[in-house]
């Protein structure tokens, strides 16, 4: 870890973001704007089967009836929802049979963002999905998984392929109607992830998906879907990447999770879309619904996210602990500079009985950012035995950025025991002239304290992302110190 | 190696230093001593830079430079070490990770190569033996739940670590057991060579009876009063500052 | 767009229809309000739990039933300090009566310190109008709360408190505020305090129920706490299952003044309280803490907001409740700290104990922080006694029902440790004794003194 940590020191130098070019490769788009001709359109050239189309179109006639939430602490300007493009895919649309037939400047990108699809070349031990402008374009390592009999492939293809399975649990964690923005991506979304791992497997290697968004005045809309089999394991990865852009793009992403009896899923999040320039320009908006179902007894649902990015987060990955003895985790570092806005957390529903829950969320505002905590812990009537402890730091770094703690605990069982502490603070003058006597200057010393601030997130990472997420934690805050 | 001539400083708009004279000259061990309230800490946090106190009147030359010119970090990397009364936990920075950047800054400002990791790891194994520290202290996060003991202990593990020109240890032996006293007195004098120089800040003649001063100076309301050989400090020991109050007041 | 419930449209038709009645010699300075006040509440209507703030307490439903509502007299006849008692042992009082919202002349007889007017809201607005310009409805949010603007629009009578500069009361202000009458009533009861620079004082409502009779009570208190003043607040909440109270208490903090205000719910029906205090003058600081104990299918919920404006001020808030039977508990605790309000102190602790499986608690405790040289930090706390305290209790012999109130009465005890005068929380301390032995039940006409009344009269 040592020597890892010294790099990330080193790359420090980085100052811009670092994603930001954008490729060009011949597109396939439908026009702009949404009405259920679009939606219809977007089934079609998908080739869905007919439960498909109904799914989406129930999901846009609630979405009609639907207003856009105002409750979270964001200011978010109006967005017209016609003056976007629902459906862009690149035109060589790649089989998958072989790498060479991936179009050479989509490799090209990937390899840019140092996500290598060549199996070859890979990372020890990761298979890859990924996904430009909403469409998957090469899944890895799908032979090795599929000899254990775990699926791995796009959502698009899970329907063709497993229109079964996927139509037993796809809206069964987050249903179409669910909020506006989730009903806007049922209505919509193009492509994702389809992970399912039967009874008695555990994944042999971690599973991620690489998102891009890279066409211009497109909405991102993909749609994730886990199934954990009895007694399996998995271990999920996504990131994400867009190009710099005057002009701010939606992305409004929806992923379930379903665990059945003893199944432990982790599902983690490096979250890296352009947040917009030093003046709060662009950037994306982040409007993500992430939900779990412990279905079964003894099942475990994991979440940790790193959240740096995108000029508007809003998001609560959540779990919804029903079986017996179910277990829900939250790890969250969520870090705001420059005028971002955050508003992330989680809801722990405790149905149950002997469930627990815990969540950690350590948040960072620094410039003129908003960033804000905001969780639910519910213990119903029939969840005996629940057990809760939710510790929610804030550090600020500057006198222009705010930093808010918003939980709410709602307590229908009196076995439960429910613990929720928080802490604001910022990083003490003392800690710093302590690193500033032994030669650390002022902007190293914040690195290294928030680092350490954050460790007890980063450590749930698998290993190759924890540096990751250190080295964009050590770029975001560049330039915010002194 | 160390001048300070004339140095005023005040906290707060209160006067605490008020004229102080000093040379200190490589391979001496120079012990400031007197009673509380005297300025005694207030003078190490003013050299090396700590913003809460202004410096209103003086100068301080360290190596031929004007040490009061500098930011703090650069007062350590051209070898300026204190050790501090009160060592300031971070929480979640391991020591490893700490004395690790620190090193490599002080090796970038003299433009040397970093260490490489098998060759930093040699040399804190190496350290930790000289100095005779525990081996799990560098495992744990900077001061974070060490005993009063330990956190001393490992302020005497960085500076053998950093290996400065001249060392100031501010009340490095108040609240210490005999034993802690012994490993820190080891540590300092093992690290004494001809071309550095000690500052010994304390308050009791005991850490004197280990780590055999030069000089011997007594600061009293800010000002050096007093300055004499190795034999003042058991005098003071003896007769306590009374008399040097009795006779600076008359 | 905020809906009219049918309700609200009746009390907007009620107040158009008695105008003349409500605004007959009352104070033009307290008049001119009613407008805007209409405006606001025909926006903002009696809030549900669709408002955030309100998310845990809908008030819509109980404002559906037919209540009375009396805009000249009390309804009360008899001579009410002469029959009801609400004494606090051995401590010395100037004690003053409301019944249903209205002000009873006539006190106790200790003489005020010279300036000090202690009195009828309706008539001393008329004669200190300077007063009324300068704080009536300038610290309670009319246009942002439909409570407060239902308030004041009906506004009429309620006290009035004002302590010069530099006067000391030094015994306790009591405001026995009592309900009574045979119809379901409703009141709407504003008070007014001013503690001006350097003053001293300690004032005490009593909120009490005489009668079987529903009451719905929606009261507003301002408070101006000026420069290096102190006020003591304390609120005792007795009334009976049918009460709904409302309760909007907003301070408002000068530099270096001192607050402590204690909210002890002893027994109700559905208790909202809305404590607002502004920390708007640098090294001001304030200690608010509450205690609630409620069973049966009671509700309350603590609503507080505590506003750090500007810099240096430190605020301390504890607040803890125990739910029996199928009580529901709610407490919100939003502590906002505006930008630049630099070196702001700030703690929150709200803990609550479960007692049985039908009891409920929401509690959401809120840092909102838009500065960065700050201490800020809140817990809150669900759960039941601890089971090793209650085995090790019992393994020294005392009773299992015994250690439970031991236990209850110690979790408890923290709040009434802040009582600032030792003949009050002599007082309190037993009550909430007899509370958990559940011998107040019965109800002794009054929680404070627990006299029974010879001619019967005693709240239900």
């Amino acid at each position: 870890m040592a020597t890892e940590q010294d790099k990330l020191l080193e790359e420090v130098t980085n100052r811009e973001y670092q994603y930001g070019f954008h490729t060009d490769i011949e597109m396939d788009m439908l026009p702009k704007g949404l009405d259920e001709e679009v939606i219809k359109e977007i089934s079609r050239r998908k080739k869905e089967p007919e439960f498909m189309l109904e799914f989406r179109l129930e999901a846009y006639r609630n979405w009609l009836k639907m207003e856009s939430p105002d409750w979270a602490h964001l200011k978010i300007p109006p967005i017209d929802f016609q003056d976007m493009i629902y459906y862009a895919a690149p035109k060589k649309k790649p089989q998958l049979e072989s790498m060479d037939e991936v179009d050479p400047e989509l490799r090209a990108t990937f390899d840019k963002l140092g996500i290598p699809l060549d199996e070859q070349k890979v990372l020890a031990g990761v298979a890859v999905d990924a996904i430009i402008d909403s469409v998957s374009v090469k899944t890895t390592f799908r032979e090795t998984l599929a000899e254990k009999g775990i699926i791995f492939c796009s959502i698009s293809e899970a329907i063709q392929e497993y229109p079964d399975l996927v139509k037993k649990h796809l809206g069964s964690v987050v249903p179409p109607g669910d909020n506006f923005f989730a009903a806007l991506n049922s209505a919509v979304f193009s492509d994702g992830s389809f992970v399912f791992i039967p009874k008695g497997v555990r994944c042999p290697m971690e599973l991620s998906s690489y998102f891009r968004i890279n066409a211009m005045n497109t909405g991102q809309f993909e749609r994730t879907l886990i199934v954990a089999e009895d007694d399996s394991y998995v271990s999920y990865l996504e990131g994400c990447t867009a190009p710099m852009r005057d002009e701010n793009q939606l992305h409004a992403a929806v992923v379930e999770i379903v665990a059945l009896d003893r199944a432990e899923v982790k599902y983690s999040t490096v979250q890296n879309w352009y947040p917009g320039d030093k003046n709060g320009k662009g950037g994306i908006f982040n409007f993500v619904t992430k939900r779990g179902i412990c279905k079964g007894d003894y099942s475990k649902i994991s979440w940790t996210q790193v959240e740096t990015g995108s000029a508007i987060t809003w998001k609560y990955p959540s779990c919804v602990l029903m079986g017996d003895h179910t277990v829900g985790e939250f790890y969250s570092v969520a870090l705001t500079n420059n005028y971002q806005q955050a508003d992330t957390g989680t809801k722990m529903i405790h149905l149950g009985k002997n469930t627990r829950s815990l969540i950690v969320s350590k948040g960072i505002s620094a410039g003129f950012s908003q960033n804000s905590y905001r969780g639910l812990v519910k213990v119903s009537k029939r969840a005996e035995n629940a057990r809760n402890f939710s510790q929610c730091d804030s550090l600020l770094l500057g006198d222009k950025c705010g930093a808010h703690t918003f939980p709410y605990l709602e307590i229908n069982n009196n076995s439960a025991k429910v613990e929720h502490e928080a802490t604001t603070s910022k990083i003490g003058e003392d800690q710093i002239f302590y690193c500033n006597q032994r030669g650390i200057d002022t902007e190293n010393a914040v690195g290294l304290i928030v680092n350490g601030y954050v460790k007890e997130v980063i450590n749930q990472l698998p290993m190759e992302f924890a540096v990751e997420a250190q080295k964009l934690l050590q770029i975001s805050l560049e330039g915010s110190v002194g | 190696m160390l001048k300070i001539k004339d140095l005023h400083a005040k906290i707060d708009g209160k006067e605490i230093l008020r004229g102080i004279n000093l040379e200190v000259k490589a391979g001496e061990i120079h012990a400031i001593m007197g009673p509380n309230g005297s300025g005694k800490s207030t003078l190490a946090a003013v050299l090396t830079g700590n913003e809460a106190f202004e410096v209103n009147e003086g100068a301080v030359e360290f190596n031929g430079q004007d040490l009061l010119d500098m930011a703090p970090e650069d007062r350590a990397r051209e070898g300026l070490f204190l050790s501090f009364q009160y060592p300031v936990e971070i929480p979640g920075v391991s020591m490893t990770n700490f004395m690790r950047t620190a090193l490599n800054e002080q090796k970038k400002h003299k433009g040397e190569d970093p260490l490489s990791a098998s060759d930093f790891l040699k040399l804190m194994r190496d350290r930790k033996k000289l100095v005779d520290i525990d081996s799990d202290l560098t495992n744990r996060s900077v001061n974070e739940g060490f005993s009063g003991g330990e956190k001393k202990k490992n302020e005497i593990f960085q500076m053998a670590m950093l290996d400065p020109k001249l060392a100031i240890l501010d009340e490095t032996d108040s609240g210490l057991d005999i034993d802690a006293l012994r490993i820190v007195a080891n540590g300092v004098n093992k690290l004494k060579r001809s071309d550095n120089a000690t500052i010994l800040i304390t308050h009791y003649q005991r850490l004197l009876d280990y780590i055999e001063p030069d000089y011997v100076h007594v600061l009293y309301k800010g000002r050096i009063v007093k300055s004499a050989g190795k034999e003042l400090a058991r005098e003071l020991e003896e007769k306590g500052y009374d008399w040097i109050k009795k006779e600076f007041e008359e | 767009m905020v809906k009219i419930a049918e309700q609200d449209t009746s009390l907007l038709n009620l107040f158009n229809e008695s105008r003349n009645l409500i605004e007959k010699d009352a104070s033009p300075l307290v008049n001119q309000w009613r407008t805007k006040a209409e405006e606001a509440f025909r926006q903002l209507g009696i809030p549900s739990n669709k408002v955030e703030a309100y998310k845990y307490t809908n008030l819509q439903p109980w404002f559906k039933a037919q209540y009375a509502y009396s805009f000249s007299e009390n309804g009360y006849q008899g001579k009410i300090d002469e029959i009801f008692k609400c004494d606090v042992e051995s401590m010395e009082s100037h004690t003053v009566f409301m019944v249903n919202g209205k002000f009873i002349p006539g006190s106790n007889g200790n003489v005020l310190p010279q300036g000090v007017v202690i009195g009828s809201f309706f008539e001393l607005a008329k004669k200190h109008s300077h007063i009324v310009e300068k704080y009536y409805s300038k610290i309670a949010p009319v246009t942002e709360d439909g409570m407060v603007a239902l308030n004041t629009m009906y506004a009429t009578d309620g006290i009035f408190i004002h302590v010069p500069a530099g006067k000391v009361v030094e015994k306790p202000i009591q405001i026995v505020n009592i309900l009574t009458g045979e119809k379901d009533l409703m009141v709407n009861q504003r008070n007014l305090i001013v503690i001006e620079e350097n003053a001293q004082a300690r004032v005490l409502f009593c909120d009490h129920t005489l009668t079987q009779s529903r009451f719905v009570i929606n009261s507003v208190t301002e408070a101006q706490i000026d420069g290096t003043s102190n006020l003591d607040f304390y609120n005792i909440q007795n009334q009976h299952n049918g009460t709904i109270q409302v309760g909007g208490y907003y301070f408002n903090q000068e530099k270096q003044s001192v607050l402590n205000a204690n909210y002890f719910t002893l027994h109700t029906g559905i208790a909202r309280n809305n404590i607002f205090a502004r920390l708007g003058g640098e090294h001001a600081e304030n200690h608010i803490s509450g205690l609630y104990l409620i069973d049966k299918n009671q509700h309350v919920d603590n609503f507080s907001y505590i506003n750090h404006a500007v810099p240096d001020c430190e605020s301390n808030e504890l607040f803890k409740g125990v739910m029996d039977d199928a009580s529901t508990g709610a407490f919100t605790g939003r502590i906002l700290v505006a930008k630049d309000a630099q070196r702001t102190n700030a703690y929150q602790s709200n803990n609550n104990l479960l007692l049985t499986e039908n009891a409920k608690m929401n509690t959401r405790p809120q840092l909102e922080i838009y500065a960065d040289d700050v201490k800020c930090s809140h817990g809150a706390t669900v759960g039941q006694l601890d089971d090793n305290a209650l085995f090790y209790l019992r393994a020294r012999g005392i009773s299992k029902e015994e250690a439970n109130i031991l236990l209850r009465f110690a979790f408890a005890y923290e709040v009434i440790e802040k009582i600032q005068m030792p003949e009050l929380k002599e007082q309190i301390r037993e009550l909430v004794e007899k509370r958990f032995r559940g011998e107040l039940d019965k109800c002794d006409s009054c929680v404070v003194c627990g006299q029974v009344d010879k001619r019967g009269l005693s709240c239900v």
